[in-house]
């Protein structure tokens, strides 16, 4: 690679941390006043807006969209719009396309449909389109994309590789139930012996995701809709200066039923180098009580695993 | 009569090449054996030796060879994937298949005459996301995941100029292919980048009071009464409790067969039928492939399918006709 002829841009090494997407289906009251707060409170400088799970519980949030959205830019915050993970028909790309129209707002891609609809103009991914090696990093680089959030199984020497090559901007998800799998068949529905077009909104008894144990009752996913999700919460506050070291400088928080304006500010003292990440690890295990947290995947092992100070802090 | 479908089938081995070859496959896939594609099962697939003689004993029969690089290459590493692709260009292969946007760019660039099919790996479920890698990399097919109902697949084939090739039979992906980590969460290896899910080399049995339990790395899968068959711990297939019941909640243990949807997967426009079962020995896959070759005849003829029960063949006995019908969602 020439290096001469196209310099390579030094991300901002200033950290920055992401707010999530709600995954969950919350009421609207509840997700609109969780908004309200981070957008009032929480030490975040982005945030991202918009149904990723399915389309079905879009039209109770939508309303709350534009003051959710003017509040947390009056109160300073990057609003970032997602998009759905799984898209199949027309409803699907139409609520891409309504959220494409809005050029004022970087759009953060889950599937890569989504692709054709920004053709030409500078976009996100997230952690479910597949960005695993420098092939596909440059390219999409090159058609416009400008932050790349990590898939969360990629182990640190996929990170520091991508890091070492990347212009975009790096993110890796460094709080949060993991996004394991994605299907069109609606897991929480049958569950409930219902079908997904007749669902009931069952999905919005379970703010946190429905736990799946084994046969054995080991805690195992959660189930929120169509999206599975690990029983535990990846956690890397340990490895927050790995990653710096590394050059990404981008971290998310994905949104859980707990305490999320103390789980940022958790993220930001320890960037800030103002508390020690074993503290903080404390601090969040004391945050989401009963709570494993996870760092496997960032080690190369069975994501479940807590490896290093995670292992001692079960 | 109706051009037929094309008829593509599993070769895990080369001995598994010639009995869908003798059985009336018109085209064939396959892979290296390595982590370059999405079946890397310890015993499968094709040494480099193995795939240009495969390729040449499908050829001298009329026969067409796809070979499936259908993982997604490793940051620092890509190799082992490039190679692949060069290779099976090399040995004349008909078409690769791919998921990596990455690889498919390398792919395009390196060898513009090297015929581009995507896997299912790339969970390409719509009608524009087809349309970005046909635009970009000009895909000539996209092997479409298992999440589409007939319609959607024949509105698809209305609005891209692309061939799609549908599952028929074998194994139900449960999740969008290519973006489950399930697998990876229990056993740290990747089915996006290594290729296998449910790795065998993490799979134990444990009798428990005369009890079978199933295990993939630390989490147990099923537990199976004395009488009840024994099937493989695939982590989406397995039994657990949820809302205080105990079921399959992801899938029950099924395959897909949708034989009897032939003549609507012509009137949708699909171009090619694709039987699962890499996995598969010989016997399964001359059976399963003649009695697909018998059915897509008889449909191209416009005639009744011919009777035949696969049903001894597919997992627990008991079939789906999966999301082609969307009673399944």
């Amino acid at each position: 690679m020439a290096l001469t002829k196209k310099p390579r841009r030094k991300p901002k090494s200033n950290p920055q941390l992401t707010l999530g997407p709600v995954l969950f289906n919350w009421s609207a009251e509840k997700w609109r006043d969780f908004y309200f707060r981070i957008a009032d409170e929480a030490p975040v400088d982005t945030v991202c807006v918009g149904e990723v799970v399915c389309l079905k519980r879009w039209p109770f949030f939508e309303p709350f969209v534009a003051e959710v959205v003017e509040r947390l830019e009056s109160a300073g915050k990057e609003v970032v719009r997602s998009t759905l993970s799984l898209i199949m028909d027309a409803r699907d790309l139409d609520s891409v396309r309504a959220i494409s129209v809005d050029e004022s707002h970087f759009v953060e891609v889950n599937d890569v449909a989504a692709l054709t609809l920004l053709a030409g103009r500078p976009f996100a991914t997230g952690p479910m389109v597949n960005v695993y090696n420098e092939g596909t990093l440059d390219f999409l680089e090159r058609r416009g994309a400008k932050r790349i959030s990590l898939p969360v199984e990629l182990p640190r020497a996929s990170l520091a590789a991508l890091a070492r090559q990347s212009k975009a901007e790096l993110e890796v998800q460094v709080y949060g139930r993991l996004p394991l799998a994605i299907s069109v068949r609606c897991f929480h529905a049958r569950a409930h012996g219902l079908h997904k077009d007749g669902c009931q909104y069952v999905c919005g008894e379970d703010a946190d995701g429905m736990p799946l144990t084994t046969l054995d009752g080991t805690a195992f996913l959660r189930v929120n809709g169509t999206q599975a999700l690990s029983d535990t919460y990846g956690n890397l506050v340990c490895e927050l200066d790995e990653l710096r070291a590394m050059g990404i400088h981008r971290f998310r928080l994905s949104p859980q039923n707990v305490d999320m304006i103390a789980v940022a500010q958790a993220f930001r003292d320890v960037l800030a180098g103002s508390r020690e990440p074993e503290a903080a690890l404390g601090d969040l295990a004391r945050l989401a009580p009963g709570i494993s947290f996870s760092n496997g995947f960032f080690h190369g092992v069975e994501g479940v695993s807590g490896v290093g100070p995670l292992a001692s802090a079960e | 009569m109706s051009k037929p479908l094309e008829l593509v089938c599993p070769a895990g081995t080369p001995t598994s090449l010639r009995a869908a070859v003798e059985a009336g496959a018109d085209t064939v896939y396959l892979g290296f054996r390595d982590s370059t594609n999405a079946r890397n099962f310890p015993g499968l697939n094709f040494n480099r030796r193995e795939l240009e003689d495969g390729i040449a004993h499908a050829h001298d029969r009329g026969v067409k060879v796809l070979v499936a690089v259908n993982t997604y290459p490793e940051a620092g590493d890509p190799g082992p994937w490039h190679r692949a692709v060069d290779d099976a260009a090399a040995f004349g292969a008909d078409a690769v298949i791919l998921a990596d946007i990455g690889l498919a760019d390398y792919a395009r660039r390196t060898h513009p005459g090297l015929r581009l099919h995507l896997s299912v790996q790339a969970s390409a479920s719509s009608a524009e996301s087809i349309a970005f890698y046909h635009r970009e990399f000009g895909i000539k097919r996209v092997v479409l995941p298992r999440v589409l109902t007939i319609a959607e697949i024949a509105a698809i084939n209305r609005t891209v100029p692309v061939e799609t090739e549908v599952f028929v039979f074998g194994a139900m992906g449960i999740m969008a292919e290519g973006r489950c980590v399930l697998s990876s969460y229990v056993t740290g290896q990747s089915p996006n980048t290594v290729g296998v899910c449910s790795p065998p080399s993490h799979v134990h049995y444990e009798e428990v009071g005369g009890r079978l339990v199933s295990k993939l790395g630390a989490f147990t899968i099923d537990v199976l009464e004395a009488e009840e068959p024994v099937g493989y711990p695939t982590l989406c297939k397995g039994r657990f409790v949820a809302c205080g019941r105990t079921s399959h909640l992801f899938e029950d243990p099924t395959s897909l067969n949708a034989i009897d949807m032939l003549p609507e997967l012509m009137d949708a426009g699909v171009t090619a039928l694709k039987i699962e079962g890499r996995q598969r020995g010989r016997a399964y896959v001359s059976r399963v492939v003649g009695v697909f070759r018998r059915a897509v005849d008889a449909a191209a003829r416009g005639e009744a399918l011919p009777p035949d029960d696969l049903r001894a063949l597919t997992e627990g006995q008991s079939e789906t006709a999966g999301a082609y019908r969307r009673t399944w969602h």
